[in-house]
C-alpha cells in the first residue's frame, strides 16, 4: 500500500481511483474577508437564540 | 500493531426548535429519527425494536452464527414503545436516546473509515431534522456538540475494541494522561468557563467541565475521565470495549480522524507493553479542565512526583513513544505512519504557530472566527454574539451552520468528498458486521423484526417465527464471507435456509 493508497482504509473501493491525500495547509484562517459573510448566517437575535438554546442532560 | 481495530463514534446531537424553546426534546427527537424512517426506509416493521438480549452465540467462522432457541415474541414487545429506533443500510442505528437523537456509527476497522462514517451521521440526522421539519411544519434543528452552554452536557462516545489481557489498572494508568491532554488537537472550543459557563472566557474543550472523577461506570453525572463500562459486543474472554467518553463532537474531519487515530495507536502500545510513562498527574480532574482552560498552552500541570509538565509535553511524550514503536514493529501500514506523522505536525504547530491550524482544529477554528469579532466589534467574551456564534458552529444545517460554511468556503478542512459520504450514508463498511447487518436491512427490511450489534431477528412469517441471527465477531459478517449468501437469497426464509445447516438448526 502506498501512501496515498490509504485513503481507501480498511474499505473496498476503486484500486485504480487516484485519490491524492488531503493536504494540510498552513495558513491562518483569513477571517476578515470572511466575517461579512459569517454576519449573513447569524441569528439576528443572538441574546434571544442562546437563551432560548437549552439542552436536558445526556450521557 | 497499528491504528486498525474495531471501532465506532455514538454521538448525542442537541436539538432544538429555535420558534419554541418549549418544545419538548423527546418529541423532537422521535420526530426527527422517525421523519427519517418514513421518507426513506417506508417498508421497515413499523415497531422494529433494539434487541437487547442476545444469548450466549454459537460461533461460526463465517462470523454469523445463529442461537438454537429461538427468539421468543415477548421479548420484542413495548417496552420501549414510542422511542424511535432505526437500524440503517449503512449498518448504523439511529434512535432516541433520552431527549436527544443519537446516531451509532457502524463497526469500522480504522480510525479513517470511523471519520468517514461518523460525517455520514452528520448528513443523515441533517436530512432528518429537515424532513422533520417539513412534515411537522416547524423548524427543527440539530447541533453536533456537547453542552447548552448552561449546564447540561451530552456524550460523543468513541469505542474501542482492546485486548481482554491488559489489565484494566494499566489502561487507566496509561491512558489518563492521554485523555486529558488530547483535547489540544481534538477539541470543539467553547464559550465560557464552568459547567454553567457563568465565567467569561473561551476553553478548548466542550466536556472538560463536566468531568469530575477519575474512574467509574457513570456517564450521566460525576462522569469519570476513564468510563468502566464493559460490554464487549464480541468475546468477552478475548475482548473489551473500551468505552471512551471524554471526547468533544467534532465538525473537523481532519480531528475525528487524529482522535481515533491516536487513542488506537496508544492502545496498540498498551497491548504490547511498549509503551512507558514516568509521570502521573497529581489530579487528573483538576488538570483536565486547567487544560481546557489553558488557550495559550503555558499551564504546567502538576505531577505526584512533585514535578510539573505542561499538557504539550504530555502529548509529545505519546507521540514520540508511538514514533519510536513504529520502527520498533517495522510498520509498514501507511495510515499508522500517517496519524502519527499528522500527530508531530500538529504538536509542533501548537507549539510554534498554533493559529495556523484553524482549518483543522475545530478550537482553533471557533477561536479564529471570535477573534476576528472580538477585533472588529470589540466583543467581549460575555458577549451574547460569540455565545451565538459557539453553537451556530455546530448547527448541521449547510446554510446556517458555521462549521458547514466555513468547510465550503475551504476555511476547514474536508477529507471526503461528497460522493465518498454520500456512499457512507446508504453502504455499510465492508469489512465488519456491519456489512451483514445494513444489507439485511436493505434487501430484507419487511422480515427485520429486531437488530442489535450482534444479532438479528428476522419475522419470516410461519408458525412461531422470529428466529435470531447473532454475530459474536465484529469482524465477520464481512462482504467476503456473506455477500454471496445475501445474494443468493431470494427472503429471510431462504437466508436462514442457508444459514442453518451449518448449524443443525432445521
Amino acid at each position: 500500500m502506498t501512501e496515498r493508497e490509504f485513503a481507501r482504509g480498511g474499505s473496498e473501493r476503486d484500486q485504480s481511483e487516484d485519490v491524492s491525500l488531503p493536504q494540510a495547509a498552513s495558513s491562518h484562517l483569513d477571517v476578515s474577508d470572511l466575517l461579512d459573510e459569517i454576519d449573513l448566517v447569524l441569528e439576528e437575535n443572538a441574546e434571544e437564540f442562546v437563551k432560548g438554546f437549552v439542552q436536558k442532560g445526556g450521557q | 500493531m497499528s491504528v486498525r481495530r474495531v471501532m465506532g463514534i455514538e454521538t448525542e446531537f442537541g436539538i432544538s426548535n429555535p420558534r419554541d424553546s418549549q418544545a419538548n426534546p423527546m418529541l423532537l427527537s422521535s420526530q426527527v429519527v422517525n421523519a427519517y424512517a418514513n421518507k426513506l426506509m417506508p417498508n421497515r416493521i413499523k415497531r422494529m425494536r433494539w434487541d437487547y438480549d442476545v444469548e450466549s452465540p454459537l460461533r461460526d467462522a463465517r462470523g454469523y452464527d445463529m442461537s438454537r432457541a429461538e427468539a421468543d415474541p415477548s421479548q420484542l414487545t413495548d417496552d420501549d414503545y414510542g422511542l424511535a429506533n432505526l437500524v440503517l443500510f449503512n449498518g448504523a442505528r439511529f434512535y432516541v436516546d433520552h431527549a436527544h437523537p443519537e446516531y451509532s456509527s457502524p463497526e469500522v476497522t480504522n480510525p479513517w473509515d470511523a471519520a468517514l462514517w461518523d460525517s455520514a451521521g452528520d448528513r443523515i440526522i441533517e436530512r432528518s431534522a429537515r424532513y422533520a421539519s417539513t412534515l411537522t411544519g416547524e423548524l427543527i434543528t440539530v447541533y453536533k456538540n456537547n453542552t447548552d452552554g448552561k449546564g447540561v452536557s451530552y456524550g460523543t462516545h468513541e469505542n474501542y475494541q482492546v485486548d481482554r489481557a491488559v489489565p484494566f489498572s494499566d489502561l487507566v494508568k496509561f491512558l489518563t494522561p492521554f485523555f486529558v491532554t488530547r483535547c489540544l488537537f481534538s477539541g470543539a472550543g467553547r464559550v465560557g468557563l464552568g459547567q454553567e459557563g457563568i465565567e467569561p472566557g473561551f476553553q478548548i474543550s466542550q466536556r472538560a467541565d463536566f468531568f469530575e472523577a477519575e474512574v467509574g461506570l457513570e456517564t450521566t453525572l460525576r462522569r469519570p475521565i476513564i468510563n468502566t463500562r464493559d460490554e464487549p459486543h464480541a468475546d468477552p474472554d478475548l475482548f473489551r470495549r473500551l468505552h471512551v467518553i471524554i471526547g468533544d463532537a467534532n465538525m473537523s474531519q481532519r480531528a475525528t480522524y487524529l482522535k481515533m487515530g491516536t487513542t488506537a495507536i496508544v492502545l496498540s502500545m498498551i497491548e504490547a507493553g511498549f509503551l512507558k510513562i514516568d509521570f502521573e498527574l497529581y489530579d487528573a480532574v483538576t488538570s483536565m479542565h486547567l487544560v481546557s482552560h489553558d488557550i495559550d498552552l503555558v499551564t504546567k500541570q502538576r505531577l505526584r512526583d512533585g514535578n510539573e509538565m505542561s499538557a504539550l509535553e504530555i502529548q509529545k511524550h505519546y507521540q514520540r513513544s508511538a514514533a519510536d514503536y513504529l520502527v520498533h514493529i517495522g510498520n509498514q501500514d501507511p495510515m499508522t505512519s500517517d496519524v502519527v506523522a499528522n500527530w508531530g505536525r500538529v504538536l509542533h504547530a501548537l507549539e510554534t504557530d498554533k493559529m495556523s491550524l484553524a482549518n483543522e482544529v475545530d478550537w482553533i477554528t471557533k477561536l479564529s472566527v471570535m477573534n476576528g469579532y472580538r477585533n472588529r466589534d470589540q466583543m467581549l467574551w460575555s458577549d451574547p454574539r460569540l455565545a451565538a456564534i459557539d453553537i451556530q458552529y455546530a448547527d448541521l444545517r449547510p446554510e446556517k451552520g458555521l462549521g458547514r460554511v466555513l468547510q465550503q468556503k475551504g476555511k476547514l478542512e474536508l477529507l471526503f468528498s461528497e460522493e465518498e459520504i454520500e456512499r457512507a450514508i446508504n453502504e455499510p463498511p465492508v469489512d465488519t458486521r456491519a456489512y451483514f447487518r445494513g444489507k439485511c436491512m436493505e434487501k430484507f427490511e419487511t422480515e427485520v423484526a429486531a437488530a442489535s450489534w450482534d444479532s438479528l431477528i428476522f419475522d419470516i412469517g410461519e408458525h412461531t417465527t422470529l428466529k435470531r441471527v447473532t454475530l459474536p465477531d465484529a469482524v465477520g459478517g464481512t462482504k467476503a464471507m456473506t455477500e454471496s449468501l445475501i445474494a443468493q437469497s431470494r427472503d429471510a426464509s431462504q437466508l436462514l435456509a442457508a444459514i442453518a445447516p451449518a448449524h443443525g438448526v432445521a
